[in-house]
């Protein structure tokens, strides 16, 4: 029955293509049976959203009078600095910049209340940016400072770059020390007093294509609630994790670098987010369409939560002390039942992505596939996958002798 | 009727170092439980207690303690949630001592509230978003 995106695009311009998010196609399944549910469903739409570090903006700022080359000096948004290593007036904003007078940890847990995240959510909001920058001034560059509004949309280009976004799979974070700690899996209290995950589970969008079979280099997407692409595999990318019979990796795996017009996007799907003890971040909002070329595809898509096993990870010594100690796996169907046996325990779970929203980006992205507003892409190259020869280590440290 | 409040009651110096409370239990009946407290002689004085008794002995109880000299607050309106910035991500739920926040379980949307609230604060620098506000 394979079906090619060319036929599923020929559908989508004439409004007829059969769509569903991947929460539905679980009962479309199994009340059709897979085989017949593969003839009729043309797109599984997936969704997350979760605070996802490595995600940037670059932006061109269009040149000023006289000229100013902003690279090699310094430049602040709202006060937080900016990469400016790049050329005259293109800037890099990583979302966990800080500004240079936080206090951070320096009186622990820092709050961090406002960072590059931040800027990210109130440039798509469509606030002004109070931008100041100072240089060392050249013969075709002579101004040596700047100190302006800046709005996006005056701007040249601003565009999200997010280089490790929507992870395949995640740690559950617990801590087995006596004393609360403060990680980037939000507050974990003492002795397994509560147990944090990251994951929209079965609407992820990699859980439902584990291997990787339709996402690639070129995959158009919604991305902060505008259309942005899969750019790359993301960083950390690793195919090679143990897997469960139907594919699914037993830990942190599969990661995608997206990229997409922020003049598009809009801050309900870009959230600047604050990370007790931590940093700060950006909340994204990711849906990827799964182009339902063949009954194996489908049968990807029918993923549940009961399916996807998590490992259990104590971020009090063995994450820190980069030990490969997992205390076990449990399902996200266990972790969304709000408890989770450890030890003999019972620990309260709690999520630190938002289900609710991810359900609402997979409905967005069904309408705009329905109404014809997106169509679907054939990508250049698929994401690397079981057979290629990646390899994620860690760092290999050789130390300098003086 | 019988009915549980949870009030933020803020002492004058003078009043810091009389037997409040007792008088509460004494005269009106009233049950205690002090939700937090911080009194330092010679200074103001806050504490937050949940009252439980009768209708009409904690009406003449709180008038009692206004009478006194002691301002009340109502405690459920200290703690808020900016709906707009909430995203319903349920960081907040292992985090709050009193189980204030639940998970809708049909949408899975992060329900407050505002009655089992405590006024600790703790879910404030919790939230990832800063949805959580404290108005005093």
């Amino acid at each position: 029955m394979a079906k090619t995106i060319e036929e599923i695009n020929r559908k989508i311009k004439e409004g007829k293509a059969v769509v569903f998010t991947a929460e539905e196609i679980i009962d479309v399944a199994r009340k059709k049976g897979v085989k017949k549910a593969a003839q009729e469903v043309d797109v599984v739409t997936t969704g997350t959203f979760g605070i996802m570090c490595s995600s940037a903006a670059y932006f061109n700022i269009g040149h000023t009078t006289p000229k100013m080359k902003l690279g090699g000096g310094r430049t602040y948004l709202n006060d937080v600095p900016a990469y400016t290593g790049v050329a005259a007036v293109d800037l890099i904003l990583g979302a966990n910049a800080l500004p240079d007078d936080d206090p951070r940890n320096r009186i622990h847990p820092g709050e961090f209340n406002y960072g590059g995240g931040h800027v990210i959510e109130e440039l798509v909001a469509g606030k002004d940016i109070r931008m100041e920058a100072t240089a060392y001034g050249t013969d075709c560059y002579p101004r040596r400072k700047l100190e302006s509004w800046i709005n996006i949309r005056d701007i040249n280009q601003a565009t999200l770059f997010n280089i490790r976004n929507a992870y395949q799979n995640y740690n559950v974070a617990v801590n087995l020390s006596d004393k609360t700690i403060y990680t980037y899996m939000g507050v974990l209290k003492p002795k397994l007093g509560n147990a944090n995950y990251s994951s929209a589970g079965q609407l992820s969008p990699l859980f439902n294509d584990p291997y990787y079979k339709t996402i690639g280099i070129g995959t158009r997407i919604f991305l902060g609630g505008g259309i942005g692409y899969v750019a790359w595999q993301g960083t950390q990318h690793n195919p090679h994790v143990e897997r469960t019979e139907k594919g699914i990796p037993k830990g942190g795996s599969g990661t995608l670098a997206t990229i997409g017009d922020m003049k598009q996007m809009s801050p309900r799907w870009l959230v600047g987010t604050s990370v007790l003890g931590y940093g700060c971040s950006l909340t994204v909002g990711i849906g990827v369409p799964i182009p339902i070329l063949s009954e194996e595809i489908l049968e990807y898509t029918t993923v549940t939560d009961a399916d996807i096993p998590a490992p259990v990870v104590d971020y009090s010594d063995a994450y820190p002390q980069a030990k490969p100690d997992v205390l076990g796996h449990v399902s996200y169907a266990e972790l969304k039942s709000g408890k989770i046996k450890l030890k003999g325990k019972d620990v309260p779970t709690a999520s630190l992505s938002s289900y609710p929203r991810a359900v609402e980006i997979a409905g967005i992205l069904k309408d705009w596939i329905k109404s014809g507003r997106f169509s679907l892409t054939e990508p250049v190259e698929l994401l690397p996958g079981v057979n290629s020869d990646i390899t994620v280590r860690n760092f290999k440290e050789r130390p300098i002798e003086y | 009727m019988v009915v549980t409040k949870k009030v933020v009651l803020r002492f004058p110096k003078r009043l810091v170092e009389r037997p409040i409370i007792y008088r509460l239990v004494k005269d009106y009946d009233l049950e205690f439980n002090i939700l937090k407290a911080s009194i330092t002689p010679e200074q103001e004085g806050l504490l937050v207690l949940e009252l439980k008794g009768d209708q009409k002995e904690y009406d003449k109880g709180i008038n009692f303690l206004v009478k006194g000299g002691v301002k009340i607050e109502s405690l459920s309106q200290d703690v808020t949630r900016n709906e707009e910035r909430c995203t319903s991500c349920g960081a907040c739920i292992t985090i709050c001592p009193a189980g204030a926040f639940e998970l809708e379980p049909e949408t899975r949307l992060v329900i407050f509230n505002n009655e089992k609230c405590i006024a600790c604060g703790l879910c404030i620098p919790a939230c990832p978003p800063r949805a959580m506000e404290v108005h005093f």
